[in-house]
This record gives structure tokens, sequence and C-alpha cells, in this order.
């Protein structure tokens, strides 16, 4: 493990989870927070930052008790030290935030079950050394905040005609209803797919060029 | 070669065909829907020719941003796309925002055909899909229903119409402002009240750009049918089971409920039973599966409208029973030839 840890990168682990591992666009984990709390920007980057909290902290921790977490049992564990952050950023936003904490209503408790979160502990943190551990998580989260940013700012923007609260079109603008609306989540998180699509196509046919023409 | 040469004609099956081809059979729904298209010129001016056209430039342009290159020219050249945009319009009301109708053109072949695949994969029919993310969108403009214009005017526009794209109408400017009517729907709903029969036969209402003339809607159907461009089961069975449920519920109480008659007249009734459930994409295959189909949408259509929250209800019904359609397929697939039946 030290000799695979070695050759790794650790800008590289980061940089992954905002692009070519994406935790929303590339592997589609986390759409509940996604979809359920993206009607507006603000709303947005308030749970994204509460993941990101949440994430970086878990492996942290995780990756710094695996020699003394028992295989058998890991999975509650970390689901125990997941609930503990989360415990934490509950009662922040409440103490700090009480207009966004009511906004997100229950998904602040229900970042225990993103399943973005566990399957870093797995897949990850357990694996490698806390140094690797909290880039990866890092990125990781950092991905999921950009996603949910682009979400919440395209269907606030469409949907009540502002950004951040702060009108950009004036009065007259028409209000998308159905952005702010459950459909209109789905609707945007699918354009957001295939813009991510097409732009990581033409990124490989153009690399491949390159490839040719050296 | 001697010139005794057998002539013979090498060809692969099929040997036997039909002359029925896509082309055609959209050329067929075109004209059966002409005369109901004029009609909308004829009652809205102007104003029905500019949001039919928009509507139709948005699927248009849609279905070709988003077909590869190379299969352009057979997708588009069958005339489909261009056939939702107009079936779009023909649903939407006359004062829309130009930008709006362009915009629903484009949700009817970006969500309700080209995600699917394209021409013959999409499970609900792409024009209802357009008209219900436009309802979904814009909820006041797309309930908005304004008097008719009539022949003398034909060129009015209403100030809704030029619109700036994702703006309301301005409250002052070009084109004159919009006179805001009921539906005979909407009176009956809201108000128990009932329209003249003639009137809707002949289209003499408000509503939206195609469902107004009863009459020639009908005759575009005995037209399709006639040319078999349609399973005449389904607009039977829709009207059918509609009628009966209707009578029923007239009377038990007939100062509350409309009569069947103008539950069959009123409204996209008669659009959504002839030209928008019968599309074979979204609808039943089998004979069975068919009268299935079309009776549970008639049931659904008269449900919304006397029990529901819409004066209006045939734009979801059809959605819904499009959404069963490859259930109802599944079981009543026909016996195969020399197979027993399947016991349970």
């Amino acid at each position: 493990m030290a000799t695979l840890s070695n050759k790794m990168n650790a800008y590289d682990e980061m940089l992954k989870g905002i692009w070519r591992d994406n935790p929303v666009f590339v592997q589609v984990l986390g759409m509940c927070p996604m979809l359920a709390v993206t009607n507006s920007a603000v709303n947005a980057i308030a749970m994204g930052l509460a993941t990101f909290f949440v994430l970086v902290s878990s492996s942290f921790l995780v990756s710094g008790m695996k020699a003394i977490i028992p295989k058998q049992v890991r999975i509650s564990i970390y689901v125990i030290i997941i609930a503990t952050f989360v415990t934490v950023a509950d009662y922040t936003l409440l103490a700090l935030f009480p207009a966004v904490h009511k906004e997100l209503g229950a998904f602040i408790p229900l970042i225990v079950a993103n399943c973005m979160i566990l399957g870093r502990q797995e897949a990850f943190a357990s694996k490698h050394s806390v140094k690797f551990a909290v880039m990866d998580a890092v990125g990781m989260a950092g991905g999921f905040l950009l996603a949910m940013f682009a979400l919440g700012s395209v269907r606030e923007i469409l949907g009540e005609g502002k950004l951040f609260g702060i009108s950009l079109f004036g009065e007259n603008f028409e209000p998308w209803v159905i952005m702010i609306l459950p459909p209109g989540g789905f609707i945007t998180l699918g354009l957001l797919l295939l813009l991510f699509n097409w732009v990581g196509e033409r990124r490989k046919q153009f690399l491949a060029q390159v490839a040719a023409v050296d | 070669m001697s010139k005794h040469d057998p002539k013979l004609l090498l060809q692969s099956a099929p040997l036997l065909r039909q002359g029925m081809t896509t082309p055609a059979a959209m050329r067929d729904v075109w004209i059966a829907l002409l005369p109901a298209s004029l009609a909308a010129l004829w009652y809205f001016g102007l104003a029905a020719l500019l949001v039919l056209l928009t509507s139709i430039a948005g699927a248009v342009l849609t279905e070709w941003l988003f077909t590869p290159r190379e299969r352009r020219a057979i997708t588009l050249h069958d005339n489909s796309a261009a056939l939702t945009g107009l079936l779009l319009g023909l649903t939407l009301p006359p004062a829309l925002p130009l930008w709006m109708a362009f915009l629903g053109g484009m949700a009817s072949i970006g969500l309700g055909k080209i995600i699917w695949g394209g021409l013959g994969s999409n499970i609900f029919n792409p024009a209802l899909v357009g008209r219900a993310f436009l309802l979904a969108t814009f909820p006041n403009a797309m309930t908005t229903w304004t008097a008719q214009s009539g022949p003398a005017d034909f060129l009015t526009l209403h100030a809704s119409n030029l619109a700036l794209p994702f703006m309301q109408a301005p409250t002052v400017g070009a084109g004159t402002d919009a006179m805001t009517t009921a539906t005979p729907l909407n009176l009956m709903k809201f108000e128990h009240q009932g329209t003249d029969l003639g009137a809707l036969l002949l289209g003499n209402t408000s509503g939206s750009l195609g469902e107004t003339s009863a009459l020639l809607l009908i005759l575009g159907g005995i037209y399709l049918f006639l040319r078999r461009g349609l399973d005449w089961r389904i607009p039977l069975g829709i009207l059918g089971s509609a009628a009966l449920f209707s009578a029923a519920l007239f009377l038990i109480e007939g100062d509350k409920y409309p009569t069947p008659l103008f539950s069959l007249l009123s409204g996209g009734m008669l659009l959504g039973a002839i030209f928008m459930a019968t599309d074979p994409v979204t609808s039943p295959v089998t004979p069975k599966g068919a009268w299935l189909f079309a009776i549970g949408v008639g049931l659904l259509v008269v449900l919304i409208r006397v029990f529901g929250g819409f004066p209006e209800g045939m734009m979801y019904a059809i959605l819904l029973m499009n959404a069963a359609t490859p259930l109802i397929d599944r079981y009543t697939q026909p016996r195969a030839f020399g197979r027993k039946r399947a016991t349970k």
C-alpha cells in the first residue's frame, strides 16, 4: 500500500473529484439533496458546505483510525463517525443561520444517508493515508459543492429571475415555475449531465487527435 | 451475354410491400389537420398563424440540433418534427407569447422525443409533453384565453404575443391588449353554465387554437380513417366511454354536471381523441389493447374535468394512458398461431 501511495499525486487525487470522477456528474451519487434543496443558490451552497465539512472530517477520522477499526463492523463505525459530524453541522447551522436551517429542514440530518460520503470512506479513506484521504475528500466534496451550485443557480435564475436573491432581469421577468418544482430539478440535472458528457466527449476526441498527431 | 438471357428480378424479402411510409403517413395527418388549422386562422387571425409557426420552428430546430449530421436529411424530411410542432401549436392559447410557443416546441422534441431515442421510441406523445411542460412552467400565460377576433380583424396581434423572450407582456407598446374570456369548460366548471352546442360544433367559442371547431376536427378524423391513418378503435372508445360516463353523471345530477354532448364537443376532447391519442408510437398495437387504452382515456378525462382541479383533463388523461401503454401491450398480446393459450 505504501508503494502505491508514493506513486500517487496528492493534487491529482483532489482534482479527480472535481472533474474526472465528479460525484454528481460522473458517479451520479448524492442525488437526494441534489434534487431536493437546489431550488436556490443559497440553499445549494449551504447544503454543499455542510456536506463538505462532514465528508472531509469523516475521511480524516476514518483514515486516521483505520488501524483500529474492526473489519467486521466497519460500516456501522463509519456511519457513527459521519453522524457525529452531521450533528455538529446541523447545530452549527441552526445557531448561525436559522433561516437557511429552516429551508433545508430534514435534508441536513439526511446527509448521514448520502451514499457519496459513505462510499468515500469505504472505497478510499479506509485504504489510504490521512493526507490522501483528506485530499480525496476535499476534491469530492468540492466537486459536489460545484455541482450543487451549478444546479441551484440555474434553477434560481430561471425559476425566479434572481441569483442569491438579487433580481437580474427586472420586474417584467416571467418566472419558469417548473424550475422551482421537483421536475425542474430533474430536467436541469439531466441537461447538465448532457453538457458534462458532451464536453468530456469533445475533450477525449481532442486528446485522441493530439495523440495521433504526435 | 446472349439475347435469350432470362429476365430474373433478384430481390430480397419482403417482396410484398404496402405503400404506407412514414412520410406518407405524416402527410395524411397534415392534410387532416389543415381544416382545423385554417379555422384557427379564421377565428384568431394573425396571432394564431404566428403561434403555430413559432412552435413548428422550435420543434424543427431542436430536431435538427440534436440529430447527428448524417441522419438529419432522413429524420427531417418525414416532417414528423414539424407535425409535432403543429399539434403543440393547436393546443396553445392564441395570446401566448411567441417565445413560449418556441420553447414549447423545443421541449416537445427535446424532452418528448429526442431523449427517448427519436421517432418511434418515445413513451409519451411529444406534443403533449411540450404542452405539459408549458402548463407547469407558465401556468398564467397558458390559461389566459382571449376572445375571438374574427376574420374582420385578421391582422390583430395581442400585446402578449410580442413579449420579449423571458419577459412578460409589456404594459404599453405594440399590439392591442387581449380581451380575456372564459372557455366553455371554464364556464362549466366554475359557473355551471353551458355553452350553445351549435357554437361548439362550428368553433365559435374561445379556447386553444385547434380545439374550437368540433366539426372540422371530425372531418379531419374521417379523412384519416379513410386513409387508414388511425386506429378507429381509439377515438371511438374514448368518445364512447366519455359519453357513457358523463351521461351517468348527468342522469344522477343534471344541474351540476355537463350533458354528454357538451363533454364531447368542448375543449380538447376531439383534438385529443382523434389526433393525439391515436399516435401509433404511444398507443397500444393490439386491438384489445386499443380498446382498453381508449376507455381509460375516456374515463380519466371525465374524472379530471368533473372532480379534478383543472377544467380540462384531456392532456393528462392521454399522458397517463401513454404511460400504461407498454403494460397494456404486454397483457393483450394475441395468441401466436399454433401455440396453446397460456394456462394460469
